[in-house]
């Protein structure tokens, strides 16, 4: 096997365990933030999919890439808009409370 | 050390990218840091897809832009425009969409490396999880918008026919690996995208909060194979990323996932090969009867307490009762009343479901509390409210024998007294007779949450 592939490996046991230590005990109040937060990190799959498409040669990984695309970036700032409205209505509702 | 101008700043802000996702995903373990953590986390992903198009040797600029352009767009409007009370169903597409991204990066991966056996047999991996993941994604989004049955689908001899399809289906993918021929690629992703959807069917609603939060920890997992997969051919840095953001996600998503199935007392395993709810208990033992009370007699209830308690579940989603349930908590704080909710943590229909929609009626969360939190106070409540609610609720779950022995619930049955909120006399998601409604201290109050609470408000400005 490829020393990347080693290297990308070793990584990967890091970033689990930083994964599983980050999130630790959150609140249920924030578990839809949570999962739909991370639900825009694996957004960065549309990096992937721009170089899929980018290296792509004939038509049938042209198109195959184009959806990876297309479903990528959907992800990506569905992701992240609807993070930001949740997150914008408790702002909204501590400050309502917090006000009495 | 030479410096390699381009590809040293992509890597440098790939570097930078992935530390913020870490901090934003940090900043989520607190409500005063959690909007800041996306903020920051939603740049570094801006910068990082943009300085992905410096990368040497790429091309088709425009089909990229275009794709682009048409995802973000859609994602963007879609999210901007959709109710509140559909968030769970869109949490649940735009994962779809992530894991369809990936089995289509997994894909081009086939086609274009088949050969080279690392590559080829990680973009398997990573094939069947998105494939498996947009699937059962797109069937949970059809369940929770209502356009598919939510009660359990379940065929017959599921199990056998599942894990045939499962094993022809990988079968198929190791056929094209042996034999290098990409004729093999079409039936392994449609057995994969065929056992995704098999899978989900015989899921439930109440469920929901597991399924969901699974197929995003997946998403995760199929994002860093396909991140290996990378690593190992020509434009590797962009998989290393790849490899950390969706082991992250991987990770978070899985432990996220364990809760939720703890707070049913039930494994993961049994959410998915279960079928929870698909049949109905016969004969409890239970005694006594439902005895109903009048808006009118509720609302004197209330008002003359001195701790009120209400406990919200996914039928005040339904009736998009929020805003009038805000009317009444005000409403009874005006009297001097102390208005609590208690939220369980698998009420509605994906993970702090009840939080959300609370948040949205302007609820201050400082008034949302914990099953843990909650429980010691039900014995000093004067009424409790359980406004769509049902098993979490059923004191079943401390009786031996019952299908939901031992789930963690709320003790509402400790306080003076219980009123519920209900449509009709129908059982609970999990067809299980609910031991609460007997009890002497238990009074239903039946209606549309909305109306119901309504009422309760009219009644309380009398």
């Amino acid at each position: 096997m490829a020393a990347d592939l080693w290297t990308a490996l070793f990584i990967a046991i890091l970033a689990a365990f930083t994964g599983y230590e980050v999130i630790g005990r959150v609140p249920v109040l924030l578990h839809t933030p949570l999962m739909s937060g991370s639900n825009f990190i694996h957004g960065i799959v549309l990096v992937g999919g721009i170089v899929a498409l980018g290296i792509a040669t004939d038509p049938l990984e042209q198109a195959v890439g184009f959806v990876a695309v297309v479903m990528g970036a959907m992800n990506v700032t569905g992701g992240y808009v609807v993070t930001e409205r949740i997150l914008a209505m408790f702002d909204r509702s501590k400050r309502k409370g917090g006000a009495k | 050390m030479t410096i390699d101008v381009v590809p040293d700043t992509i890597n440098a802000v790939y570097v930078v990218a992935v530390i913020v996702f870490i901090l934003g995903l940090k900043a989520m373990s607190s409500p005063e840091t959690a909007r800041r953590g996306i903020l920051f986390a939603g740049i570094a992903m801006l910068i990082a897809v943009l300085v992905t198009f410096l990368s040497p040797g790429l091309s088709n600029f425009a089909l990229i832009a275009l794709g682009v352009a048409i995802g973000g767009l859609a994602g963007w409007y879609w999210a901007r425009v959709v109710q509140m009370t559909a968030m769970p169903q869109m949490v649940a597409m735009f994962n779809g969409m992530g894991g369809g991204a990936a089995a289509a990066i997994a894909a081009v991966e086939l086609l274009s490396s088949l050969s080279n056996l690392a590559t080829a047999g990680l973009s398997v991996a990573g094939g069947v999880i998105g494939s498996i993941s947009i699937a059962g994604s797109v069937i949970a989004f059809l369940k929770l918008q209502g356009w598919l049955r939510s009660k359990p689908i379940v065929l017959p001899a599921r199990q056998v026919v599942n894990t045939a399809v499962v094993v022809v289906g990988v079968g198929f993918g190791a056929f094209a690996l042996l034999r290098t021929d990409a004729v093999w690629l079409l039936p392994f992703f449609a057995f994969l995208l065929l056992y995704g959807i098999l899978l989900t069917l015989p899921i439930g609603g109440a469920d929901m909060p597991v399924v969901i939060s699974l197929f995003n920890a997946l998403t995760g997992i199929a994002v860093a194979l396909d991140g290996f997969a990378l690593v190992n051919g020509p434009l590797g840095d962009a998989g290393y990323a790849m490899v950390i953001a969706g082991t992250l996600v991987g990770a978070a998503g899985s432990l996220l996932t364990l809760l939720m199935a703890k707070a049913m007392n039930r494994s993961v395993a049994n959410v998915f090969f279960g079928a929870f709810g698909a049949t109905e208990e016969t004969g409890g033992p239970v005694q006594g009867q439902m005895k109903p009370i009048d808006a009118a007699d509720a609302a004197v209830l209330m008002a003359y307490a001195n701790q009120v308690v209400i406990v919200p579940g996914y039928g005040m989603a339904v009736a998009q009762a929020q805003q009038k349930v805000k009317e009444l908590a005000d409403l009874l704080e005006s009297k001097g009343v102390s208005v609590k909710f208690g939220i369980h943590p698998v009420a509605g229909r994906m993970p702090g479901h009840m939080n959300v929609l609370l948040a949205e009626a302007g609820i201050s969360y400082d008034k949302l509390f914990d099953r843990d939190e909650i429980n010691a106070e039900f014995p000093s409540t004067d009424v409790v409210l359980v406004l769509g609610a049902n098993d979490v609720v059923n004191p079943a779950a401390h009786r031996k024998g019952s299908p939901l022995e031992g789930m963690p619930i709320l003790d509402v049955e400790q306080a003076k007294n219980v009123i519920v909120i209900k449509r009709g006399q129908g059982k609970g998601f999990a067809g299980i007779e609910n031991d609460l409604f007997y009890r002497d201290n238990c009074r239903m109050l039946y209606g549309d949450a909305q109306q119901v609470v309504g009422k309760l408000v009219t009644e309380l400005k009398k």
